[in-house]
C-alpha cells in the first residue's frame, strides 16, 4: 500500500494500534499536525481519554480538520475513547464535551462503571471470520442509540451494541490492539484500500 | 448495570489491569484533596486525579502519621468527575487497600508519600481485582513489585519538593539497567536476576523485549511544564504531578500548561509557549537539603 494509515498520537494506546498494524503489515504514522493528517490515507483514534484527546486536538488545531477530513470521506476506525471520539452525540459527558462525530449514534461514556467492572469475553463480530473475537473493556463506553443508516457489528449477549459501522466509519467499545487481536484492524484495512 | 449480566466475562484479569494504565499513557495524574481541584484538574486535561487529603509538601510540611484518605473525601472526588480515580494506601497495609477497593476507586496508589505500615513486606496485589501502581527508584524495585502484582509503576522522584533531580536519577536507573539486560547473553541473566534480586522469568522477558511489561509514568519533584517535557524525553510514558500543580500560583494556567508539555514534548517552541505567564512555581525544597529521615524515596524494600 503506498500511502500510511495515520495513528492519532495525542494521548492514549496509539503505540498499540501502531504494532497491530505493523503485525499485519501495514505502514502507519502517528499523527500530530495537519501535514500528518493530510498523508494518512484512513485514521486510526486510539484508547485513552476522550476529555483529554478533545483539548489536545483542538490545542494541535486538529479537531476541525479532523472533523471535516471524516466528513468528506476519510476512513476511520475508533476504538473505545476514539468511539465516543466518533459518535454524534455522547451520553455523560463532561461539560462541553465534543468528538469529531460523523457515527449516527448516542455512546455512553464509562457504561459498565468504574475499573473493577473492567472485563475480558468472547464476541461475535460482523465480517470477521474464524473463532470469536476476544475483547478487553477497560472503563468501557457502550452504544445506546444507533441511527437508521449504522450497521451494528458486534453486541454483548445480553444486546447491548459494542460495534458499528457507519460508511468509512467503524467503532467499537474495546481493544483489539491489546490483545493482540488483528482481523478487525484488517477489516479497517480492507475499508480503506476499497 | 454492570457487567454481571454477561456471564461468561471475567474482571480483574492482568490484562485489564494493565490495560487502564496503557490507556493514560502520555498523560498527566494530578493530586488533588477537594472535589473543586479535581474538576480543575479534569478540566485542565487530566487523564486521571489522585485523591488524597494533604499533598506530600504538605505532609512534609506537617510531619506526622500519613494515612488513607477519608471515604467521605475519596467519593467526593468519585462523584464529581468522569475520568479515573486513584488513591493511595500505606505500603504493606492490605486493609487500606480493601476499603479503597469497595469504596470503588480506579487505581490504587501503594505509595511511600504516606507512613510504611510495613517495613519488610509490599501488598500482594493479586489478591485484589483493582490494579496498583508502586513507586521505583530501580529496576529491581520495579520487578518486585510487579512480581507481587503491580500493574503500574511510576518511578518515585523525592515527592513534595518540587525538586525533578531525584526523579531523573531514577528514570536513568531504570532505563539505563534495561539497556543492560539487553546487552547481556542468556548466560549472563540468571546472575543479572540474582543481582536485581527479582525473578528470573521476568528478567529474561525484559532483556528480551527490552522494556518493562507495565506502564511506566514518573513522578516526585514534577513541577513545570519543562519538567514534565524533559521525563517524557527521557522515555517516560506519563507524568505524575503533585504537590507540583496546587501549590502554584496558578493552578488552573499550570494544569494546563503540563497537560499540553506531556503531548509537545518534543516541541520546544510550544514549551515556551506554554512555559509562559504561569505565576509562581510551588516553593520546593532542595533534595539535598533533606536530612536523610525525610527521604521519601528510600521507603519501599
Amino acid at each position: 500500500m503506498p500511502a500510511p494509515i495515520g495513528v492519532l498520537a495525542l494521548q492514549g494506546d496509539f503505540r498499540e494500534h501502531r504494532q497491530t498494524l505493523a503485525a499485519i503489515g501495514v505502514e502507519s504514522i502517528e499523527v500530530r499536525t495537519l501535514s500528518d493528517l493530510s498523508k494518512s490515507t484512513g485514521l486510526i483514534i486510539p484508547g485513552g481519554e476522550s476529555t483529554v484527546m478533545q483539548k489536545l486536538a483542538v490545542a494541535y488545531d486538529l479537531f476541525q480538520p479532523i472533523k471535516d477530513a471524516l466528513k468528506s470521506g476519510m476512513p476511520a476506525f475508533g476504538t473505545c475513547a476514539g468511539l465516543i471520539m466518533l459518535a454524534d452525540q455522547i451520553i455523560d459527558g463532561i461539560a462541553g464535551q465534543a468528538g469529531f462525530g460523523g457515527l449516527d449514534v448516542s455512546v455512553r461514556r464509562n457504561a459498565f462503571g468504574n475499573q473493577l467492572d473492567s472485563f475480558e469475553v468472547d464476541l461475535d463480530f460482523k465480517d470477521v471470520a474464524g473463532p470469536a473475537v476476544h475483547a478487553a473493556f477497560i472503563r468501557a463506553p457502550i452504544v445506546e442509540r444507533v441511527g437508521d443508516q449504522v450497521e451494528v457489528m458486534s453486541k454483548l449477549s445480553d444486546g447491548r451494541v459494542v460495534g458499528v459501522r457507519q460508511g468509512n466509519l467503524l467503532g467499537i467499545s474495546f481493544h483489539p490492539e491489546v490483545t493482540g487481536e488483528t482481523r478487525i484492524h484488517e477489516l479497517f484495512v480492507s475499508m480503506v484500500q476499497r | 448495570m454492570s457487567n454481571s449480566s454477561i456471564p461468561t466475562s471475567t474482571t480483574g484479569t492482568p490484562l485489564v489491569k494493565r490495560g487502564l494504565a496503557e490507556m493514560m499513557k502520555g498523560g498527566v495524574i494530578m493530586d488533588v484533596v477537594t472535589a473543586d481541584q479535581a474538576k480543575i484538574a479534569e478540566d485542565a486535561g487530566a487523564v486521571a486525579v489522585m485523591a488524597l487529603e494533604r499533598v506530600p509538601a504538605d505532609i512534609r510540611a506537617q510531619g506526622g502519621v500519613s494515612r488513607m484518605s477519608d471515604p467521605d473525601m475519596i467519593d467526593s472526588i468519585i462523584n464529581s468527575v468522569s475520568i479515573p480515580v486513584m488513591a493511595k494506601a500505606r505500603i504493606g497495609h492490605f486493609v487500606e487497600a480493601q476499603i479503597l477497593e469497595s469504596l470503588g476507586v480506579d487505581y490504587i496508589d501503594e505509595s511511600e508519600v504516606l507512613s510504611p505500615a510495613d517495613y519488610v513486606h509490599h501488598i500482594n496485589k493479586w489478591n485484589f481485582k483493582v490494579p496498583f501502581v508502586c513507586g521505583a527508584t530501580n529496576l529491581g524495585e520495579a520487578l518486585r513489585r510487579i512480581t507481587e502484582g503491580a500493574a503500574m509503576i511510576r518511578s518515585k522522584g523525592e515527592a513534595g519538593t518540587g525538586d525533578v533531580s531525584e526523579a531523573m536519577k531514577h528514570i536513568r536507573t531504570i532505563s539505563g539497567q534495561i539497556r543492560d539486560l539487553s546487552a547481556k547473553t542468556e548466560d549472563e541473566l540468571f546472575v543479572a536476576a540474582k543481582e536485581l534480586q527479582a525473578p528470573f522469568e521476568l528478567v529474561r522477558e525484559i532483556a528480551t523485549t527490552g522494556k518493562l511489561p507495565v506502564t511506566m509514568f514518573v513522578a516526585g519533584g514534577v513541577a513545570t511544564p519543562a519538567d514534565a517535557a524533559l521525563m517524557m524525553q527521557l522515555g517516560a510514558d506519563g507524568v505524575f504531578v503533585g504537590s507540583g500543580i496546587f501549590k502554584s500560583g496558578n493552578p488552573e494556567a499550570r494544569a494546563k500548561a503540563i497537560v499540553k508539555a506531556t503531548t509537545f514534548y518534543n516541541d520546544p517552541s510550544v514549551l515556551a509557549e506554554v512555559s509562559r505567564g504561569l505565576g509562581e512555581a510551588m516553593v520546593g525544597i532542595n533534595v539535598s537539603d533533606l536530612p536523610a529521615p525525610h527521604r521519601l524515596a528510600e521507603r519501599g524494600w
